[in-house]
Formats: C-alpha cells, sequence, structure tokens
C-alpha cells in the first residue's frame, strides 16, 4: 500500500530525537512500528515526520538498578524480553505476557514503549503495569521526569508522554515475594483480547488491574480493599469480585457486548488473583 | 516531496542500493525495486504473514516495516533459499508433502519455518504451529504445512 508523504529523520542520539520531535509539527517517534505503520496504512494516523530510533542502541537495554527494580528501555522488543535472563529472574510475568501477543514476527519488532504509548485498550502491558506499579521516564527538552503508571496513561491512544517528549525508560518495582498473573480472553489464541487481567499478591492486598473496559487501565480497588486481610481462598477472592463489573463502564463492539465484558472482568480478575496467589505461596 | 533516504542493503547475499521516499514499505522495494517477486503482499495489515523475510535473521513482515528500516543490514527472501539450482529441504518438503495448495502463503510459511528448524532442529507439532502463528494459509493446508516442516526436519537431520 501506498502511504502518504512523510518525512525521515534518524538521528543518533536522544538529544537528537529529543530535539526533532520538539521541532516538527506532527512529528512521529517511530521504534518498532507494528502499530504506527498500520495507523499510518489506515489513515488513522499520518504524521509529517517519522522520527526513527532504531539507533538509539541506549533504549534496547535492560538493566538491574540498585534497589533490585527492573528497568526497561522503551526500545526493547517482546522478544527480548521474553529471552532476557534479568526478566525471568525477577519479573517471569512480563515475560510471560510478552510471549503472548500477536506472533513471532511481530514479537520480533514491537516494543513495550511503543506497546503503552500507543495506549490501545486492548493492548496487554497497560493492566499489567497497572498492577506492577511501573514508573515511566519521559525525556523532554528540559530533560528527564518520571511519573506513576496512573498519571502515565490519560486516555484511549494518549498518555503522559507529549509533544516533543519521548518515554525513554520503564521501571518495574522489585517484585519481593510477590506473585503475577495475567488472564485474558484474546480473540483466538494470542490475538487481541476482549478483556484482561493482571493480579499482584505480596503478602497485604492484592494489586489487580483490568484492561480493555476504559481508556485507561482500571485498578479495581474495591475487590482488593475486601482482599486486604490477606485470606485469597477461592470463595473470598470469588465473593469480593461480586460487584465488580457493575462498577466499571465499558465499550460494546462487535465481538461483546458490554454486559458480557462486565462479566469477563469479574471472571479474568478472581483467575489471576488467584493464580498470582498460587504463586506467591 | 520529502527527501529521498539513501537504502544499502544485502539481499539474498547481493548488494543494492537505492534512494527511495521514506513512505516505501520494505516489502516493495523488494517487490517493485529490485524485482524479487517471491515475497507475496496479503493482508496489507501485518496479520497473515504472506510477506515474511528474514531481516538480519530475524523473521519480520516486510509489510510492516519501513524500506529505510533495512539500511546496512540482510534480508533473505525466498528467492535466497535454493543453492545452485537446488531446492532448499523446506521446499523440497513443502513439495513432497503436499505443502501449499493455492502458493499464495507459502514463501512467507517457508521463511518463517527457516527460523523455528534453526532455533529447533527436531520441533514438536506444537512448536512448529506456534512458530507458525503469524503465518495465515486461505487454503486452510495446515496439516500439509506441519507435515512438511517435521518432513524438512527429519532431511536436515539425515543431510
Amino acid at each position: 500500500m501506498l502511504l502518504r508523504e512523510v518525512a525521515y529523520a534518524r538521528p543518533r542520539t536522544l538529544e537528537a530525537a529529543v530535539r526533532l520531535l520538539g521541532e516538527h509539527e506532527d512529528a512521529r517517534a517511530l521504534a518498532g512500528g507494528q502499530s504506527l505503520t498500520n495507523a499510518m496504512k489506515q489513515r488513522v494516523g499520518s504524521p509529517a515526520v517519522l522520527v526513527d530510533l532504531a539507533e538509539l542502541a541506549e533504549l534496547r537495554r535492560i538493566d538491574r538498578a540498585a534497589d533490585g527494580s527492573l528497568e526497561l528501555g522503551a526500545m526493547a522488543t517482546y522478544a527480548q524480553i521474553v529471552l532476557s535472563p534479568e526478566v525471568s529472574s525477577t519479573h517471569p510475568i512480563l515475560a510471560e505476557v510478552a510471549h503472548q501477543i500477536a506472533d513471532v514476527q511481530v514479537r520480533n519488532r514491537g516494543t513495550i514503549g511503543g506497546n503503552v504509548c500507543w495506549n490501545d485498550p486492548t493492548n496487554h502491558f497497560p493492566p499489567l503495569l497497572a498492577a506492577l506499579e511501573a514508573r515511566m521516564t519521559i525525556t523532554g527538552p528540559n530533560g528527564e521526569r518520571e511519573v506513576g503508571y496512573d498519571e502515565f496513561f490519560v486516555g484511549v491512544f494518549m498518555t503522559a508522554a507529549g509533544p516533543g517528549e519521548l518515554l525513554t525508560k520503564i521501571t518495574v518495582p522489585a517484585p519481593g515475594a510477590c506473585g503475577s498473573a495475567f488472564a485474558s480472553v484474546p480473540i483466538g489464541k494470542d490475538g487481541t483480547c476482549i478483556v484482561n487481567a493482571a493480579a499482584c499478591v505480596d503478602g497485604g492486598a492484592p494489586r489487580i488491574a483490568i484492561g480493555c473496559v476504559a481508556g485507561v487501565p482500571e485498578r479495581a480497588t474495591g475487590m482488593e480493599q475486601a482482599l486486604a486481610g490477606g485470606d485469597l481462598s477461592p470463595e473470598r477472592v470469588r465473593e469480593a469480585a461480586r460487584g465488580l463489573g457493575q462498577a466499571l463502564d465499558p465499550p460494546s463492539d462487535v465481538h461483546a457486548s458490554a454486559e458480557y465484558r462486565r462479566h469477563l472482568a469479574e471472571v479474568l480478575a478472581v483467575r489471576a488473583t488467584l493464580q498470582a496467589a498460587g504463586r506467591a505461596a | 516531496m520529502p527527501e529521498l533516504v539513501r537504502v544499502a542493503v544485502t539481499v539474498n547475499g547481493r548488494a543494492y542500493e537505492r534512494a527511495v521516499e521514506p513512505r516505501l514499505l520494505l516489502v516493495h522495494l523488494l517487490r517493485d525495486e529490485l524485482g524479487l517477486t517471491g515475497t507475496h503482499v496479503g493482508c496489507d495489515t501485518s496479520t497473515c504473514g504472506a510477506c515474511t523475510v528474514r531481516l538480519d535473521g530475524e523473521t519480520v513482515k516486510s509489510c510492516t516495516i519501513f524500506a529505510f528500516g533495512a539500511d546496512g543490514r540482510e534480508v533473505q527472501t525466498i528467492e535466497g533459499l535454493a543453492r545452485d539450482g537446488d531446492l532448499h529441504p523446506l521446499q523440497r518438503a513443502f513439495h513432497e508433502e503436499h505443502g501449499l495448495q493455492c502458493g499464495y502463503c507459502t514463501p512467507g510459511m517457508i521463511m518463517a519455518a527457516t527460523a523455528i528448524l534453526e532455533r529447533l532442529p527436531e520441533p514438536t507439532d506444537d512448536e512448529i504451529r506456534e512458530g507458525l502463528e503469524g503465518n495465515l494459509c486461505r487454503c486452510t493446508g495446515y496439516q500439509n504445512i506441519v507435515a512438511a516442516v517435521r518432513a524438512a526436519a527429519r532431511m536436515e537431520a539425515r543431510a
């Protein structure tokens, strides 16, 4: 397909990338391109300038910080996350979820930064990073700033990384004795999620986040509070999830009605929480 | 018109250099500029995998990568598999096991399968199916496609 005309820049430094993104109105950062290229084909997005991040090797790093947290460069691909010993040693849930995205070819190109910056409500990583309470580092003309996931995700296809800014790093706190799990009902194996849920259990109240039901991942705060005592028996967890769906206002589409999504939100929140509890034990 | 971008790429061992529009996709560089029409465009939405090629060894969907993304890198396409007129074991196996019907998905299937066999010389059927999950066959000839990959693995083990 012939795309709309677009100008191209391949900066060699992060500073140059940020400068280019700020200089041009309607410039767009290109990471793995697995969402952006398709949006350009559909004419949903037609940036004037593509700022290709391919040369910025530092954005592909996966590092361990001194406090034990995991630092994922925004350009780390799904395939890289699946195979990373650093990820598997403390946060295997990230590899498990990366492995469920699309297919081999897409995982070889798609990046975690692209996944969260695109913030398609059906994406896998926003709810997972909400349950893991990740923090995002955004680099702009005035340097770096760090925001929590709750500030980062703003709405459908919208994040706190504004024009002239770039998401550079995602920091996932050290897990402690945490067990994490992800549950979804996708359209076909490894397809787009109809509803998904992530849970993280580490002794105190579990952290539970639901995806695909709003413009941003929704923390199931009522369910979390009901489980604060630490009893995560199947009966208690099912009881705590009751009514969760009614508090949500998910969309209806060709794949599922809003009512069915409310039902799935409860089912998947229970599945993810019980599996996370099993892994924490 | 935006400035052209220079792309120097090695395809199937041969070096090419072209000045292309930034909007050009890799699959169109291969097909329209270099005349390598073995790589097919199917869905054009990175779903079907007919356009699968190897980029520095990784399987990618060439309809969802810009041509500039291949600059300074190596691409392998279906045309690069046969050696001195002898078909690659996967090509032979697809022929012998009736792994194609209309043949449209075949170049992508075979390129995806080359990556499976490099990683897993003796893949199970489940591993073959998982490795091919990004490739669709509208004739739904999956049984024979999986059998062909299995047969190619046996051929390579004997070789």
